[in-house]
């Protein structure tokens, strides 16, 4: 029964490798990480010739010169670093020999299940002072008239993210809410105090949910060769950028500032 | 305002910026501190640049290059990925006022300056990734020649 052992035993190696990546692509890593950290994993465990290949949708992976051969689909995709990390680690602890096979399998699926996160209100509190500081920093012209507003709509903006997110899939719609929430509380505030620059609030607290960095990943990219994961991720960061501007732009269309 | 001020608030304030974003992506413990130091010297680095009037691009790219070769160095020290370092890093360069300056005036109704802003956004887009870029060339250039004297010196 050498034979059948042996599937069984490719077969291990291939969910352990597809997990590692999905994790890996959901947590927001370059695509040139991921396939080298799974070909990494399936050589350690002593399979001769892996080939890989990753995009931001969809993991493939064959061991064995085409015996096998598996894909795995990646649904949601945000930046957890912690994630990334952690299966590096994991990665790192196996080529060591400091783990064995089931026992990554076991870590790697704990991983999937429960990665530790920051407590919300330092999320949050964390997005308030992005905001303030990056409004005073962008604008070079030091008010602090609005420092406060910022980091007040800023919070408020990344709690409707991290709150309209549990209810919908559709990840734009929740991006859209945030930016309407935003909106909304900035045109409030400069109602009420009227030396505000509703400009600046807004450029501040959008900081929080801005593309920027998925842009320059995408760049990176596409720089490093991954054309089809650098096209991609372009177009996510675009559509990411065209909810956060029509979220805006509703608001201040319709209240007017 | 006087010119030691303005220092001391662009480097605490953009040390914050980082560790802020940093918290908003769980980045783990133990990147917290070298990562808001990276965001830090690259902040600087862009903000010097660009205030001694080397423009826009070339000081965005300086900024990228300095925080791509922070980034390998911590790495290697942490044992961690360099983007944990990299990401929250690069949140002060990345072009967030002509983005939103691009949709305000999309709202408006005035493409041209919205043609303008967005073009902005592109180029400065294209010179952090090619500072990234570099720095990952630069590096491995680095460590091809110390390996090569180091091979030298052996066979001696």
């Amino acid at each position: 029964m050498a034979d059948k052992e042996s599937v069984n035993f490719h077969q291990e190696v291939i969910d352990i490798c597809l997990t590692a990546g999905r994790l890996m692509i959901e947590g927001g890593s370059e695509m040139y990480r991921v396939e080298d950290t799974m070909m990494r994993i399936a050589r350690n465990a002593g399979v001769e010739d892996p080939r890989v290949f990753a995009t931001p949708t969809c993991v493939f992976m064959s061991l064995d010169g085409g015996k096998l051969s598996q894909m795995k689909q990646i649904r949601d995709r945000n930046i957890n670093l912690e994630l990334v990390d952690r299966v590096n680690a994991l990665s790192r602890k196996f080529a060591a020999k400091k783990i064995n096979i089931s026992e990554l399998r076991n870590r790697i699926i704990l991983t999937a299940d429960a990665t530790p996160t920051f407590p919300l209100w330092l999320q949050v509190l964390g997005a308030a002072a992005l905001s303030a500081t990056l409004m005073v920093l962008f604008m070079d012209n030091y008010d602090w008239v609005d420092f406060p507003a910022a980091a007040i709509v800023g919070a408020f903006g990344y709690l409707a993210y991290i709150y309209f997110k549990r209810f919908t899939k559709v990840r734009f719609l929740s991006e859209l809410i945030a930016a309407m929430v935003m909106g909304i509380i900035t045109v409030g505030i400069t109602h009420l105090f009227p030396n505000m620059i509703t400009d600046n609030i807004l450029i501040g607290a959008l900081m929080t949910l801005v593309p920027g960095l998925a842009l320059t990943n995408a760049l990176r990219d596409l720089f490093m060769g991954d054309l089809l994961s650098g096209i991609v991720r372009l177009f996510e960061a675009t559509l990411t950028a065209l909810a956060l501007g029509g979220g805006v732009a509703i608001i201040i269309k319709f209240l007017g500032a | 305002m006087p010119f030691w001020l303005e220092i001391i608030i662009n480097i605490t304030f953009s040390y914050i910026a980082s560790i802020g974003f940093a918290l908003t992506i769980n980045v783990p413990h133990r990147a917290l501190n070298l990562a808001g130091i990276s965001g830090t010297v690259g902040w600087m680095m862009y903000w010097f640049c660009f205030r001694f009037g080397m423009g826009r691009m070339l000081s965005n790219l300086l900024g990228a290059f300095i925080i791509g070769i922070l980034g390998l160095i911590f790495a290697r020290i942490k044992k961690c990925p360099v983007t944990v370092f990299n990401i929250p890093a690069l949140v002060p360069l990345v072009p967030g006022v002509p983005a939103y300056q691009a949709v305000r005036a999309l709202v408006d109704g005035e493409t041209f300056d919205a043609e303008t802003a967005i073009l902005k956004v592109a180029i400065v887009t294209c010179a952090i990734a090619l500072g990234m870029l570099l720095s990952t060339m630069f590096i491995e250039m680095f460590y091809r020649t110390k390996r090569f004297y180091r091979r030298k010196k052996n066979k001696i």
